[in-house]
C-alpha cells in the first residue's frame, strides 16, 4: 500500500494529536467552502446566459439582421461583424503602439521617458472607459462630424494600449540578459537584438498580452454609446456607425419588449462564448509556445 | 612585467594601461597585456579579480554596461579598438559565456548561422549547408546532431549547448575567440569536450579564456596571464608561470594560499 500524505489512518491515540487534526480538516473544510462562494457569482452567470441565451440561438439569430419592432425573429449577425470590425480597427491603431512603446519599457523604462510613458499607461489602465469614450467622441466623432466604427475603434484602442503595453514590458524584462549578450557579442546591431531575438523569444507572452487586450475591449460598451453608436443593419464601411454585441446587449436588453429582451439574452451568449474563446486561446499560446530558456 | 617571452611569437592583440570599472570605482587598474597570435592565453585569478571585465573591454561589451568607464588602449592588429564599430569589432572578436546561451527559438543549424542571418546577410543554401557542416566538424558537435539540425538548440544538454555557442561565434570566422569560464556550469565529461575543442583550435584562432580554474589553465593554455585585484600580477608562458612563478603572490595562488 501507498503511503497517505494524509494522516486519516492514523490512529491517534493522543488527544491533543487529535485535537490538530480536526484542527487541520476544519481548515481545509473552511478554505473549500470560502472558494465555493469566490467561485459561486460567475457559476450562476454564466448558468442564467446559457439557459436564457443559448435557447434563442439558432442559425437565424446568427446570420439574420435584426427585424423591425413588432415582427418575430431576426438575428444580431450586424452585431456580431460589427464587434469584429471593431476589434480589427482597435487592434491595427493599438497593437503596433502598444507592443512598440512596451519595448521602449522593457529597454528604457528606468529613463526619465521611460518613467512618464509607465506612469502615464498604468493611469490610462485606470481611466474609466465613459471617460475614453468621451475622449473618443471630442477626437474623432466632433471633428468628423458624425459616429463612426473608426471612432469606436480609437476608444477601443485606448482600452487595449496599457494592457498590450504592460504585458509587453513584463514579458520582456523577463528574458535573460544573456541572450541579449549573445546576440551583441555575434556584432548584432541593437535594433535588430530587440527585434530579432528579445520580441521572438517573448512572443508567446506579447501575443497573450494582445489577446487579453481584445478580450478586455470585446466587452466594454460605455464608450462605443457615443462613437460606433449603433446600427440596425450591416455595415462594413468604418465610416458610418455600426452596431457591436455589447451596444446591442444594452439596447435591447433595456426595451420593454420580451421578444428583444430575449435577443439581448442570445447577444450576451455570444459575447461570453467569443470571450471565453479569446482566454482559451491565451491559455493555449502560453502553454505552447513558451519559450524555454 | 617582462615582454622578452613574446619576441619570439606574433601579436595580435595589445592593451595598454588597461583600466576600467563601473560607477566610479575601477576594478581593472592599468594591464597591459600583449596577446600572442593563434595560441590560448588564459586570463587567471580569483573570483571578482576583474578577470571578466578586462576581457569585455576587448570587444567593447564592457561599455554596455550602465555607469562603465573604461580608459587606456586595446589594440587589434595595432588599430585602437575603440575607433572601431562595435557591430564590426565584435564580429572580429567572438565571445562565448559562462553559460549556455544558444538562442532558445532557433534550431540547431539556425543558431550556428546566427550570426549572419541577424545581421540580415544574404547568403545561398548551399553556402549555409556549408557553414553549419564546417564549423560543427571543427566544434566535434556534427557527429552529435547532424540528425538533429533542425531541432531547437535548448534540447541539447549543457556541454553540447555550450559547444554550439563556441560553433556560433567561430562561424563568423573571428580573429580571436573570447572564453568567459566557459567550463564553469559544466560537469567534468563536458568540461573535458570543450578543453579538447579548445586544444584543437590552436593555430586557426587566437583564443583568450578566463578561468579560475588552475589545473585548467596548466592543461589547456599556451600563455597565462595572473591577475589579482585588478592588477596583472605575472604574465608568461604557461610552463614557466607554474613552475617558475616569478612573483610571490602567483606563488601563493598556485599553492592555494588565496583564491
Amino acid at each position: 500500500m501507498r503511503p497517505q500524505m494524509t494522516p486519516r489512518g492514523v490512529r491517534a491515540s493522543d488527544p491533543a494529536l487529535r485535537g490538530r487534526l480536526r484542527a487541520d480538516k476544519a481548515f481545509m473544510g473552511g478554505m473549500l467552502a470560502i472558494s465555493m462562494i469566490a467561485v459561486l457569482p460567475l457559476v450562476l452567470i454564466l448558468l442564467f446566459i446559457i439557459i436564457r441565451g443559448a435557447s434563442s440561438i439558432n442559425w437565424q439569430f446568427l446570420t439574420e439582421l435584426p427585424k423591425p419592432m413588432g415582427e418575430a425573429g431576426g438575428g444580431i449577425s450586424n452585431a456580431i461583424v460589427g464587434t469584429v470590425i471593431l476589434i480589427i480597427v482597435a487592434s491595427v491603431i493599438s497593437m503596433p503602439l502598444g507592443i512598440l512603446s512596451g519595448i521602449f519599457l522593457s529597454e528604457s523604462g528606468k529613463s526619465g521617458l521611460g518613467r512618464v510613458t509607465r506612469l502615464s499607461v498604468e493611469t490610462l489602465m485606470g481611466v474609466p472607459s465613459i471617460v475614453i469614450g468621451i475622449v473618443a467622441y471630442v477626437w474623432v466623432v466632433r471633428p468628423m462630424g458624425h459616429f463612426s466604427a473608426l471612432s469606436g475603434g480609437v476608444a477601443l484602442a485606448m482600452i487595449m494600449l496599457p494592457v498590450i503595453t504592460l504585458s509587453t514590458e513584463e514579458t520582456l524584462l523577463l528574458i535573460p540578459m544573456s541572450l541579449r549578450e549573445a546576440a551583441l557579442a555575434l556584432g548584432v546591431s541593437y535594433p535588430r537584438t530587440v527585434l530579432k531575438v528579445i520580441l521572438p523569444a517573448g512572443a508567446s507572452g506579447v501575443i497573450t498580452g494582445a489577446l487579453l487586450g481584445v478580450a478586455r475591449a470585446a466587452g466594454e460598451t460605455a464608450p462605443l454609446l457615443f462613437t460606433s453608436f449603433g446600427s440596425p443593419y450591416m455595415v462594413l464601411d468604418i465610416l458610418k456607425p455600426m452596431a457591436s454585441l455589447p451596444q446591442t446587449i444594452y439596447f435591447y436588453a433595456t426595451s420593454p419588449y420580451p421578444a428583444w429582451q430575449t435577443l439581448a439574452w442570445g447577444a450576451s451568449f455570444v459575447l461570453l462564448v467569443l470571450v471565453l474563446v479569446l482566454n482559451l486561446l491565451t491559455k493555449l499560446v502560453t502553454s505552447r509556445w513558451k519559450t524555454q530558456f | 612585467m617582462e615582454d622578452s617571452v613574446l619576441t619570439a611569437e606574433e601579436t595580435i592583440l595589445e592593451t595598454r594601461d588597461l583600466t576600467a570599472g563601473f560607477d566610479g570605482k575601477d576594478v581593472v587598474h592599468g594591464v597591459s597585456l600583449a596577446v600572442p597570435k593563434w595560441k590560448v592565453t588564459a586570463i587567471m585569478g580569483p573570483s571578482g579579480c576583474g578577470k571578466t571585465t578586462f576581457m569585455r573591454c576587448i570587444n567593447r561589451m564592457h561599455e554596455l554596461a550602465p555607469n562603465a568607464q573604461v580608459s587606456g588602449e586595446v589594440l587589434l592588429d595595432g588599430q585602437d579598438v575603440y575607433h572601431i564599430n562595435p557591430i564590426e569589432l565584435r564580429r572580429r572578436i567572438g565571445m562565448v559565456f559562462q553559460r549556455p546561451n544558444p538562442f532558445p527559438t532557433m534550431s540547431i543549424y539556425n543558431n550556428v548561422v546566427a550570426g549572419y542571418t541577424l545581421n540580415g546577410a544574404r547568403m545561398d543554401r548551399t553556402d549555409r549547408d556549408q557553414i553549419v557542416e564546417e564549423t560543427l566538424r571543427r566544434t566535434t558537435l556534427w557527429d552529435e546532431v547532424k540528425d538533429a539540425l533542425y531541432r531547437r538548440g535548448s534540447f541539447l544538454s549543457g556541454g553540447q549547448q555550450q559547444r554550439l555557442c563556441i560553433a556560433r561565434a567561430l562561424a563568423m570566422k573571428p580573429e580571436i575567440l573570447l572564453l568567459d569560464e566557459p567550463t564553469s556550469a559544466l560537469d567534468p565529461k563536458s568540461t573535458a569536450a570543450i578543453e579538447e575543442l579548445i586544444v584543437s583550435l590552436k593555430g586557426s584562432v587566437t583564443i583568450v579564456q578566463v578561468t579560475h580554474n588552475i589545473p585548467q589553465a596548466a592543461r589547456i593554455s599556451d600563455y597565462t596571464a595572473f591577475i589579482h585585484l585588478g592588477e596583472l600580477v605575472e604574465f608568461g608562458p604557461t610552463n614557466k608561470l607554474f613552475t617558475v612563478p616569478k612573483d610571490k603572490r602567483t606563488e601563493e595562488y598556485l599553492s592555494g594560499k588565496f583564491g
